[in-house]
């Protein structure tokens, strides 16, 4: 990026530079030996223009909303329209969950983002014995349409966009959205949102797997092809990194894995036929933002120009959108800490700098008491308003990705997208993502990433304020939120209503007509919408794929 | 010669939030315990079963999904039913400090919130297994 001559001129800047300080500090030593990001990579001292040496401004940034999108996705970004404020909720019963989401839109929040609770993302109703102790513990409990009708009662879906953090069965839980919509007299067209929809990350690091890979592989290809036709406006999946960061994964660890889990979609959508421009301008990924603030803006900057690379030299596409990495955030849920909560504020402030600067195009802030429970009302709403001040006091909304052209960020930026296309080649030489995950090597990289951070915190070589440095005593808070009990209870009791209220007979041919397409290579899609609007249950048409398609078993290695 | 301590590390329901329990399986195996972990998704009589069938010390089980209150005495109950009160049953995760005095009565000997060392939880489970 600069003037061959300057170059010469300031490497030998940096060298004499080099030189005084190492005098200097002979006096006055650095505070530690090493600096460490918080993925445990080696920070310098000093970044200067000798460090951007091999960056070619056109070819490795360009502008906003041009190729390889290093600068952003738009050529407005937050000027044009900021980013989607979604705070993921849902607990309870969806009647309580409805209230929740009434409050955080009537409170300025401009998306829905839907947490179910874990039997609904495995697939059992609540009544099933593996379901004791679960119902609506983690997210709101939807065993069949009547609950998802209750759950968006009197929020118009034409007006909303809606996230649901679905996996396994997101076929079922979008086809029951799509079902409350026409009873709304929304077309499916119409309809907006996200689906996680993201099988690979589940067995990587999440854990809410159903099928096995192949089958499940082609559930998802399924709705790509499904929502390409019918529902264009609907992102079919977020490919996501969240979890594999949350699992314990360095920065670079979770653009190289997230990409690979990508990588390996656009190739099963394409060997089920499929043009690469007909589905990938509706993939939409998702990732963490931590604390380490510089390192995190150039993740997300890494990780928008490996993407355009790959589908552009990687799968050809043509379409600009299908190269566009655009993205959810989340903060990270495992930096939080359960001593002293109220610090959270202020590492999620951190956090949402990051993903603001990195250019995320919604975000999820979590909330200071998550370290202990679900998150109360109050908790959430500072939460929201961290977003809300970044947004508007901080300033750092005016001009697009306001951190490019610094030394460090371009210098960084390169490193991660470096060492996550390694990641990816090793993937390929391993056969893919599917493969690299049966055979535990993904899973095996985080789990080391994660076990050395444990230590580097307990022998304080990462300092994590309030816990293991500036600690004071305090009694663990009480006025937390809890799910009552009675909810596993009442959800039972709405179920038995419903068996004897519904048509059965209906529901019977539908899960028959099901099984049938399961078992043949048609597209499962309208067949799962028809059994749905029948009232067939969330359980009963999982069980009917599990029938079909088997189940995960997992590799468990330590 | 004392024996190696025997550990099952243990993932209760359906909840598949599992570093917290990989990075204790880990740590306990690095300080010279025999560690078997079960893997995501077991009922309270897989687990026990398990432990019975590996005749280990300890049963520590992680759970994040709020569940615990219903599926951790469920353990403890059932090694009673199979006279395997002698194994410790530890836990951890995201579990409010209001709940810990119901799972103690309930007999769950200690309860690890986040933040606690391995260290604090090796040096537990040394100090306090019944079987020797």
């Amino acid at each position: 990026m600069f003037d061959r001559d300057k170059l010469d001129e300031i490497k030998k800047g940096v060298e004499s530079f080099d030189e005084s300080t190492q005098k200097a500090m002979e006096k006055r030593p650095e505070r530690k030996e090493n600096f460490i990001s918080a993925s445990g990579d080696e920070v310098g001292r000093l970044y200067s223009p000798a460090d951007l040496d091999e960056i070619d401004y056109m070819d490795e940034l360009n502008f906003p909303g041009q190729y390889p999108y290093t600068r952003g996705v738009q050529p407005t970004m937050y000027r044009g329209r900021l980013w989607t404020m979604r705070m993921y909720a849902g607990f309870a019963t969806a009647e309580e969950s409805n209230e929740r989401y009434k409050l955080l839109l009537a409170q300025g929040g401009s998306g829905l983002s839907v947490a179910f609770d874990l039997p609904t993302q495995i697939g059992y109703d609540s009544d099933h014995s593996l379901a004791e102790g679960e119902v609506g513990k983690v997210g709101v409990a939807i065993d069949s349409l009547k609950d998802m009708e209750i759950l968006f009662g009197g929020i118009p879906l034409d007006k909303v966009s809606t996230s649901m953090t679905i996996n396994a069965p997101a076929s079922v839980l979008l086809a029951m959205y799509i079902a409350v919509a026409e009873k709304q007299g929304v077309s499916m067209d119409k309809l907006r949102g996200t689906i996680q929809n993201d099988i690979l990350k589940e067995y990587i690091a999440r854990g809410t797997y159903i099928f096995p890979t192949e089958p499940s592989m082609r559930l998802i290809t399924n709705i790509f092809e499904y929502c390409s036709v019918n529902v264009p406006k609907w992102n079919t999946i977020s490919i996501s990194g969240y979890h594999i960061r949350e699992a314990g994964s360095t920065a670079a660890q979770e653009v190289g894995f997230t990409l690979a889990d990508g990588i390996a979609y656009v190739e099963a959508a394409i060997a089920a036929g499929l043009d690469v421009d007909s589905f990938a301008p509706r993939l939409s990924f998702f990732f963490n933002s931590h604390n380490d603030l510089l390192e995190e803006v150039s993740k997300f900057r890494a990780a928008r120009r490996l993407w355009a690379r790959i589908m552009k030299e990687r799968f050809n596409a043509k379409n600009p959108k299908s190269m566009m990495l655009k993205f959810h955030t989340q903060t990270g849920g495992s930096t939080l800490t359960a001593q002293q909560p109220d610090n959270n504020i202020v590492r999620v402030a951190i956090q949402t700098l990051a993903a603001v600067l990195g250019g995320t195009q919604s975000l999820h802030t979590n909330s200071r008491d998550e370290a202990l429970a679900l998150p109360t009302e109050d908790s959430v709403r500072i939460a929201l308003r961290t977003q809300q001040i970044v947004a508007h006091e901080s300033g750092v909304t005016n001009t697009i990705d306001p951190l490019a052209g610094s030394y460090f960020i371009e210098s960084k930026t390169k490193d991660i997208e470096e060492q996550a296309y390694a990641y990816i080649k090793k993937i390929d030489e391993l056969g893919g993502a599917p493969k690299a995950i049966d055979n535990g090597y993904i899973q095996q990289e985080i789990m080391d990433a994660a076990y050395r951070c444990q230590k580097d915190i307990e022998t304080e070589r990462a300092i994590v304020v309030g816990m293991n440095k500036f600690t004071v005593d305090e009694e663990m808070p009480k006025d937390l939120l809890r799910v009552d009990m009675s909810v596993g209870e009442g959800q039972k009791k709405k179920l038995q209503k419903l068996k004897a209220e519904r048509d059965n007979e209906a529901v019977e041919s539908n899960l028959k007509a099901l099984k049938k397409a399961c078992q043949g290579d048609e597209n499962v899609m309208p067949f799962i919408l028809e059994a749905v609007k029948a009232y067939a249950t969330l359980g009963e048409i999982c069980g009917v794929m599990r029938e079909v398609f088997g189940e995960y078993q997992q590799s468990v290695r330590i | 010669m004392k024996r190696t301590i025997r550990v099952l590390v243990a993932k209760p329901g359906l909840d598949g939030h599992d570093r917290g329990a990989k990075v204790i399986a880990r740590a306990l195996r690095d300080a010279g315990m025999e560690v078997i972990y079960t893997g995501l998704r077991q009922t309270p009589k897989q687990i026990v079963n398990a432990a019975i069938q590996e005749d280990v010390d300890c049963v520590a089980m992680s759970i994040l999904s709020g569940a615990h209150n219903t599926l951790f005495p469920k353990v403890v109950e059932l090694l009673r039913e199979e006279d395997a009160s002698d194994i410790l049953v530890v836990g951890g995760g995201v579990i409010p400090g209001e709940d810990i005095p119901f799972l103690k009565e309930k007999g769950i000997s200690e309860i690890f919130t986040p933040g606690t060392t391995t260290d604090t939880t090796i040096e537990y489970i040394r100090k306090n297994i019944k079987r020797k």
